[in-house]
């Protein structure tokens, strides 16, 4: 895929990620001032407060857009920032192949992870 | 001129680190980086350690048993820092790559203003932003748990 369009899709997920992660932080880390989302009041991370957000659809989807927005993203600066370096043409193939693969492996266990828990979410 | 080693425009580490003539925004550039990096390397182990959720609450329990204890608090904070200024920052860098954020061209008449008239306040806005959210973030992580 040609580079310009790799880099709209960065900045595309950039976006989304500024937004959808916007939101996380604020549920796990400024839950003290903010308090939404963590119905059972406590910690973010207390197992009620995970049941109850992960029964949620827009949760389950949220998290499986932001693992894939994130992981490109983040893959994707991380091949820019290697390239910078000057290698040759044959390490960047490798590079971007070991990129590819990585970021496909951790898509699809976090994605499995997150649809997993909210099934299992709503039998609870 | 800096020594490029043959390599035009590839200073390599160097090139992340020396803000040259370029001033703040270079250095925005540098952090950006690096809080990239930290960002990518803790949302990997992020996907592991809280994928246990879906075996149910006792594997739950042992995965947030391992990341507890106050070197835990500071490094999450550090991440909640990271994001903060990576993310405000990385809004700026859209605003700029659109041409929403350098102004309009005008005519080099003396005394001449550049883009960086209409960059250097917005990125001076969006780091005075990023330090109230960061404030808010380490009140709500050391004192009002």
């Amino acid at each position: 895929m040609r580079d310009r369009t790799l880099w709209t899709w960065h900045v595309f997920a950039g976006l989304v990620i500024l937004v959808i992660l916007g939101l996380h932080m604020a549920v796990m880390h400024l839950d003290a001032i903010l308090g939404i989302f963590n119905p059972a009041g406590g910690h973010p991370v207390d197992w009620a407060n995970v049941v109850a957000r992960a029964q949620q659809t827009f949760f389950a989807v949220t998290y499986v857009v932001l693992l894939g927005a994130a992981l490109f993203h983040g893959l994707y600066g991380l091949r820019t920032i290697i390239f910078e370096l000057g290698i040759g043409s044959g390490l960047k193939t490798t590079v971007s192949g070991v990129l590819v693969l990585g970021g496909l492996a951790m898509f699809a266990f976090g994605a499995w992870a997150a649809w997993a828990s909210h099934t299992l979410a709503r039998t609870q | 001129m800096l020594d490029t080693n043959g390599h035009p425009n590839r200073l390599g580490l160097w090139g992340w680190l020396g803000g040259g003539r370029w001033g703040l925004e270079r250095y925005l550039y540098t952090l950006h980086r690096l809080t990239g990096l930290g960002l990518l390397a803790y949302f990997l182990l992020h996907i592991i350690v809280t994928s246990a959720r879906a075996y149910g609450e006792e594997a739950w329990l042992a995965s947030m048993a391992r990341v507890t204890g106050p070197l835990f608090v500071v490094g999450e904070y550090l991440v909640f820092v990271a994001f903060a200024f990576h993310g405000l920052n990385g809004l700026r860098l859209v605003l700029v790559e659109l041409g929403w954020a350098i102004g309009k061209p005008i005519e080099p008449v003396y005394p001449y203003r550049t883009s960086v008239d209409v960059q250097r306040p917005l990125a001076l806005g969006v780091m005075v932003l990023a330090g109230l959210v960061i404030i808010a973030g380490g009140a709500d992580f050391f004192l009002l748990h």
